[in-house]
């Protein structure tokens, strides 16, 4: 085949309903863009069982007409839920069978979960959560983060890599537009779907994944608030919580943290934002001492404004504000607390 | 239960970052270090294990692969409570990369001892690939699952809490041996004591020179070739002065331009 193979995932709810995680558009985009580029075929595999109703859902609209080489049903009793195994497995022969040069995935827990060792069967390791590709040279640049944003790294091939061998990649949330994906549309041919019946026994499925569920009900709604105050590990220490809470108290806003605060257990769960927290689009969103991690950005990039307050200027949440304040927390908190009291009292 | 943690040395996470002048990596010899923080939170998880086993029920060994001064993060996890310690000891320079060659020296170490669980971090501070503990346990032929929080011991092997994206969770049931990456914040991370400290200085710490391994090295398809500081994104204002004519500004942006004042 020598092109792109995009790997997509979906959701499949009760009464039939399907919808494809926004990631996954995001990944077909990626791998859309990269085929063009190089002027190769894109093609595209969904796996798990009974998968015909669902490549033909509504939601699958913008994948038909895309202009895909080829749609793929990787289908198996045993692919009905998720697991490592089976998913490696199993993708190891379409691709063993395929031969892409390229392997896109979208940067999904599950394909955290099982894209590194499938990659390492073809003695490869993954290029994973890219957030960028380019062509130089004809080549594939990928450009992936490191020190959690702080620093940008290029992944360049070598010449010769291109094939025999695939490039896996898995691309980060964000990273690429979902909407672009809508332009190609028109002019489309849809494919065919095409049956791929991997080779798969029970005895080789290792893990016995229980039904998922949520800890509690969320009580506290964050994704109505109109102003949100965040608290980062910069805060320091529990105690200086309070200085965080006054601030929202002055403002009516709405407490809400980064992971860390979470974890320590001086916020509670349900206030966390980010990729394992709440997803949040408030008019104002106040970053206090939060360093701006792609799993924190990914919860609260869709605010109308950010304001960041962070004593390191090159912290990457920084890339992302409408305003900045490069300065100490405990002395810059206090003294706008301070500052919106008394202007309200005016 | 033996249960072996893979543990990475990676710079302190506020230490600032200056880019080597080939732009390979980062200056390196100027910074401080420390253990990549799931990496510590799955030695906690280990420990805890063991503890709840009871104390005779096996031992909790710390595995890193880096150069001379990674040494420092098994003697922490010693002093935390780890029983012994395995040091691969690699060159400074040049740094390695590609997880497949970080989980092929550390399969190599492994397959002396003979693990039943092998815990390792969800992902590096530095590298931030999230892919060699799952390479490791295919190199081993191993079951894995990853981002997990909590590791309970049943009696056809462990059961695993695992975090799921939106705030789901999910239990997956595996045999031993197995493999599990683990997400902070699943539990409490001790201390190390006066006395945890005083205790690893007759701690065994193996060192293992890692050329010994005869491994051929990898052939990554893409490889890091040049670091770079980030393009922003949006356009940012920042508003400088002292604390009050910051927070002057700052209310004045909150009336008269995002308007919640
Ligand atoms: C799978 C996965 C899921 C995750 N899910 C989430 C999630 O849902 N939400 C989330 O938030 N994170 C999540 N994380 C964690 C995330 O990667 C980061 O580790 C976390 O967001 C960092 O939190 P922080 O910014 O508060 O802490 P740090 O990164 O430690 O940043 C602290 C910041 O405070 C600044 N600071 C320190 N002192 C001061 C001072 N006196 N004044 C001003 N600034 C100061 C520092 O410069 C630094 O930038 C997840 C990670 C993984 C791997
Ligand atoms: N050099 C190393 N020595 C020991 N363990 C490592 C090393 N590099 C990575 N690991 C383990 O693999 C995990 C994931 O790292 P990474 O794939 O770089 O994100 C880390 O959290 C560690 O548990």
């Amino acid at each position: 085949m020598s092109g792109v193979l995009v790997i997509l995932e979906h959701r499949a709810f009760a009464q039939g309903s399907v919808t494809v995680p926004r990631v996954t558009l995001e990944a077909l985009a990626a791998g859309v863009h990269l085929a063009q580029q190089l002027a190769i075929p894109c093609s595209a595999a969904l796996i798990g069982d009974g998968l015909n109703d669902v490549l033909a859902s509504p939601a699958f609209g913008p994948v038909r007409n895309v202009g895909l080489a080829q749609l793929l049903a990787v289908e198996h009793e045993l692919l009905a839920s998720y697991t490592a195994d089976g998913f490696s497995i199993a993708l190891h022969q379409l691709i063993a069978s395929l031969a892409p040069e390229f392997v896109v995935f979208p940067h999904t827990y599950q394909v955290r979960d099982y894209a590194p060792a499938l990659a390492a069967r073809f003695g490869q390791s993954l290029v994973s959560d890219a957030i960028a590709i380019r062509i130089e040279s004809g080549l594939p640049v990928f450009v992936r983060q490191l020190f959690q944003g702080r620093l940008n790294a290029d992944y360049r091939m070598a010449a010769s890599s291109r094939t025999p061998v695939p490039t896996f990649v898995s691309i980060q949330a964000g990273a690429f537009r979902a909407e672009s994906l809508d332009a190609a549309a028109a002019s489309a041919q849809p494919p065919q779907i095409e049956a791929f019946t991997p080779k798969l026994t029970s005895a080789q499925i290792r893990t016995v994944p229980a039904a998922p569920f949520r800890e509690s009900s969320r009580s506290v709604d964050l994704t109505t608030a109109s102003v949100i105050v965040a608290a980062g590990r910069g805060i320091g220490e529990q105690a200086n919580v309070a200085l965080i809470q006054s601030l929202a108290e002055a403002l009516g806003a709405e407490m809400a943290a980064s992971r860390p605060i979470c974890d320590a257990g001086w916020l509670p769960m349900e206030r966390q934002v980010g990729s394992s927290g709440q997803t949040v689009t408030p008019k104002l969103y106040l970053a206090i001492g939060i360093s701006g991690a792609i799993q924190h950005l990914v919860g609260m990039k869709g605010s109308k404004t950010v304001i960041a307050i962070n004593r390191d200027p090159s912290a990457p949440i920084f890339e992302i504000a409408d305003y900045g304040v490069a300065g100490d927390l405990f002395e810059i908190v206090p003294a706008l607390t301070e500052a919106i009291l008394t202007t309200k009292a005016q | 239960m033996k249960i072996l943690v893979a543990m990475r040395q990676v710079p302190e996470r506020d230490a600032p970052l200056a880019i080597a002048a080939d732009a390979k990596w980062i200056e390196g010899s100027a910074l401080s270090y420390t253990t990549n923080e799931p990496d510590a939170y799955a030695l906690e998880e280990a420990l805890r294990l063991k503890d709840s086993l009871g104390p005779a029920s096996g031992e909790v060994i710390a595995l890193t692969a880096g150069p001379e001064g990674a040494a420092s993060v098994l003697r922490d996890a010693l002093a935390r409570g780890a029983d012994r310690a395995l040091h691969i000891v690699t060159p400074a320079s040049p740094q390695q990369h590609d997880p497949l060659a970080v989980a092929q020296l550390l399969a190599a170490a492994i397959r002396g001892e003979s693990p039943d669980l092998i815990l390792a971090g969800l992902q590096s501070d530095d590298l931030g690939l999230g892919q060699t503990g799952v390479i490791l346990a295919e190199l081993l032929g191993i079951p894995h699952t990853t981002l997990v929080l909590h590791v309970e011991a049943i009696s056809s092997g462990i059961r695993v809490k695992r975090e799921l994206e939106d705030g789901w969770f999910q239990y997956v049931e595996m045999p031993l041996p197995a493999l599990v990456t683990i997400q902070s914040g699943g539990n409490q991370l001790r201390y190390a004591t006066l006395m945890g400290i005083k205790k690893a200085r007759s701690k065994e710490v193996r060192t293992i020179d890692a050329a010994s391994f005869g491994l051929q090295g990898t052939a990554a398809s893409a490889e890091l070739a040049r670091v770079f500081v980030p393009e922003k994104q949006r356009e940012t204002r920042m508003l400088t002065g002292t604390a009050a004519e910051v927070a002057a500004k700052l209310v004045d942006v909150l009336r008269n331009e995002v308007r919640v004042l």
